[in-house]
């Protein structure tokens, strides 16, 4: 999938072994889609070998409804981690995008209440990606920090607006929550152009490249003429622009918009974008994989729903499979 | 730097030379340590009334914070980053409490050491997973918060058991002069007695000598990966001693980790440890918990919204680190 940036970034290791074991090695690592989807069937087997009748169109709209939000946050993650970076700033931006929507609608209408939500979510990601590009702030820093002050504003906001309360608008609402046909969830009217967009930017389009030339050497490419802290300073505007979609359409998905909504979605967006085969180190990975990831994480929610295991349980079972899968891809890809 | 021109400071200018030496390394510490006088004076100026009393309380409230700001700075001394720190207090805390609650004080005593010895389990295994699969810290570390958050609410699902008595009072309470707060000595006593040694020894040696450069240390002859899981494991030893603080503090065990980690992360930052690793050590980030925390207290006196304050808190973590970019950037033109 990462066909010529992903290739050239690992050619020169000298653990990978070549040649003799190496093809099943390097179709895992270049092609790291084929393995996921397996994992993918075998899980929904699995699933309905668990409680029979569950798979069937209405379900498989549900949990591509749920995955859609999932899959944007965890594209954040994985653009932002071509680059040797993280945005942990996702949840709070995310939420705030949505919960600026829900309060502005009421009194602005829903169009202007976009805008505002969408204009704040850029200001995040303006402040994320100069203090990333032209500070040099270490990204997980400065994305958590950014993470407490969106957060803290927005409980302020909160404070002021209780009067006016929240309105998540129809169309929101269609977007997130619809289902047509029986098994087509409407959020795919957004989703389909966005991951298609990124999937062929990544590949084909000259800031695609730039993200991986700058996570696979950042110093390489600043010599090479890049202006790197432009290509930061695009990246986690994109991300905060992606974000903000994410937290609109988990708002018309719940009905409802709050401070935090979508503050449990952030670390599973960085296992998604792990188990899609992207590296936390940068250089390697792509976005087909990680939607892949976010569905495998949504239909294992599901599996453990089903089987019934407590919350404790479900948490236990996401860490030790996140540790598991990128153990296995250091371990097929011999990179450290 | 400068100072290289003469590097034999023993014989050049004496004691002055020395002094200004020692000043130019501890520099950042030095910066804090004003800074926290001067919000030290700043609360005193909005809060007349502010004394001994606020002293111990503000003691006690920073006493959890602090030994997982020492637990963070121990792990990114040594080149890592440990994002399962909240979640293992976590389990500390529920473990300790679920364990003491209405036990006598000889069990108790045993039931701390038991969670010290988990504490250091715990953070050996996160080392270990480390080290073994070679998938980087922070995605082992944050895959593994889920896991130790898990296991504690698996222990206890809402707040509750209970601290032993004296557990509670070997917090509370000033010692001596009522300007000592109890908790204060215990942080003291505690980082005294298992990092100053530490830090003197060859383990302390390597432990920096890893964070600043693996592959020098591994060409010196440094078991690099023995040396990470014991950096992880004393960050789990200590973070298993905040997990045991926030029992003591709220004699309740809480199952939900809250946001530690975060603010471990912020008070090492502010206190001078270089997420680079190899540079720094516990007391600036000790002292950075402690003027974080007069920030909190000083911003609630002046009837600052306390949601606004979590946003000013953020704000100064991020300011803090770009000035210091700034410092390293012109040093690297100078």
């Amino acid at each position: 999938m990462t066909d010529t940036a992903g290739s050239a970034g690992t050619a020169g290791a000298p653990r990978s072994p070549s040649l003799i074991d190496g093809g099943w090695r390097r179709m895992i690592r270049d092609r790291p889609l084929i393995p996921l989807v397996i994992l993918l069937v075998v899980l929904v087997a699995v699933l309905e070998l668990a409680k029979p009748g569950t798979v069937n169109g209405n379900w498989a709209a549900t949990t591509i409804r749920t995955a859609i939000p999932l899959a944007i946050l965890a594209a954040c993650q994985t653009l932002t981690m071509l680059t040797g970076g993280i945005d942990l700033s996702v949840g709070a931006v995310a939420s705030m995008a949505a919960f600026l929507m829900a309060t502005q609608a009421t009194a602005q209408g829903p169009v202007v209440a976009l805008v505002i939500a969408f204009a704040a979510a850029a200001i995040a990601g303006v402040v994320n990606g100069v203090g990333i590009g032209v500070f040099k702030v270490h990204p997980l820093i400065m994305t958590l920090g950014m993470s407490l002050v969106v957060l803290g504003l927005m409980s302020v906001y909160q404070l002021v607006m209780v009067q006016s309360g929240i309105l998540i608008p129809d169309a929101i609402q269609w977007l997130g929550s619809g289902i047509s046909l029986g098994f087509v969830p409407n959020s795919i009217v957004v989703f389909v152009p966005l991951g298609i967009l990124i999937v062929i930017g990544l590949r084909r389009s000259g800031f695609g490249r730039l993200l991986f030339a700058v996570g696979d050497n950042s110093v390489a490419a600043r010599l090479a003429g890049t202006r790197v802290w432009q290509v930061l300073l695009a990246l986690y505007i994109l991300s905060a622009m992606l974000a903000a979609v994410a937290g609109i359409l988990i708002a018309g998905l719940l009905n409802n918009a709050t401070v935090s909504l979508v503050e449990q979605s952030v670390l599973p967006s960085v296992a998604a974008a792990v188990i899609g085969g992207t590296s936390i180190m940068g250089g390697r990975g792509g976005y087909s994989g990680t939607i892949v990831g976010a569905l495998i994480l949504t239909i294992l929610t599901t599996l453990l729903t089903v089987l019934e295991m407590p919350e404790a349980v479900r948490q236990v079972l996401f860490g030790a499979i996140i540790v598991a899968v990128a153990a296995a891809y250091t371990r097929v890809t011999g990179e450290t | 730097m400068s100072a290289a021109t003469s590097p034999i400071g023993k014989n050049g200018g004496g004691l002055a030379e020395t002094v200004v030496a020692w000043a130019r390394r501890n520099i950042w510490t030095i910066g804090l340590v004003g800074l926290l006088v001067a919000f030290l004076a700043i609360t005193k100026l909005i809060q007349p009334n502010y004394g001994a009393p606020a002293i111990q309380g503000l003691a006690i409230s920073i006493l959890p914070i602090a030994f997982a700001a020492v637990a963070q700075a121990i792990v990114v001394i040594s080149g890592g980053i440990d994002l399962s720190v909240g979640s293992v207090m976590a389990l500390a805390s529920v473990t300790s409490a679920v364990l003491m609650k209405d036990q006598g004080d000889l069990f108790g005593v045993a039931v701390v050491l038991g969670v010290l010895l988990l504490g250091l389990t715990v953070g050996a295994i996160n080392g270990g997973l480390i080290v073994a699969t070679k998938v980087p810290d922070i995605v082992v570390t944050l895959a593994m918060s889920f896991v130790w958050a898990g296991a504690a609410l698996l222990i206890l699902n809402t707040p509750g058991g209970g601290a032993a008595p004296w557990l509670m009072a070997i917090i509370s309470g000033p010692l001596g002069s009522e300007w000592l707060p109890k908790a204060l000595i215990v942080l003291a006593v505690i980082v005294a007695v298992v990092w100053l040694p530490l830090r003197r020894s060859t383990l302390g040696l390597t432990l920096y000598a890893v964070g600043s450069s693996p592959l020098a240390a591994f060409r010196s002859g440094v078991a690099v990966g023995p040396t990470k899981i014991v950096a992880y494991a004393l960050t789990g030893f200590f973070a298993a001693l905040g997990g045991l603080a926030l029992t003591a503090s709220g004699g309740v065990g809480a199952p939900v980790p809250g946001s530690y980690t975060l603010q471990s992360v912020a008070a090492i930052v502010l206190g001078g440890v270089s997420l680079a690793g190899g540079r720094g050590g516990v007391l600036g980030p000790i002292i950075a918990v402690i003027v974080l925390a007069l920030v909190r207290t000083d911003l609630t006196f002046l009837g600052v919204d306390p949601n606004l304050s979590t946003a000013i808190q953020g704000a100064i973590l991020i300011g803090v680190v770009m000035f210091g970019s700034v410092v390293a950037m012109r040093k690297v033109r100078a």
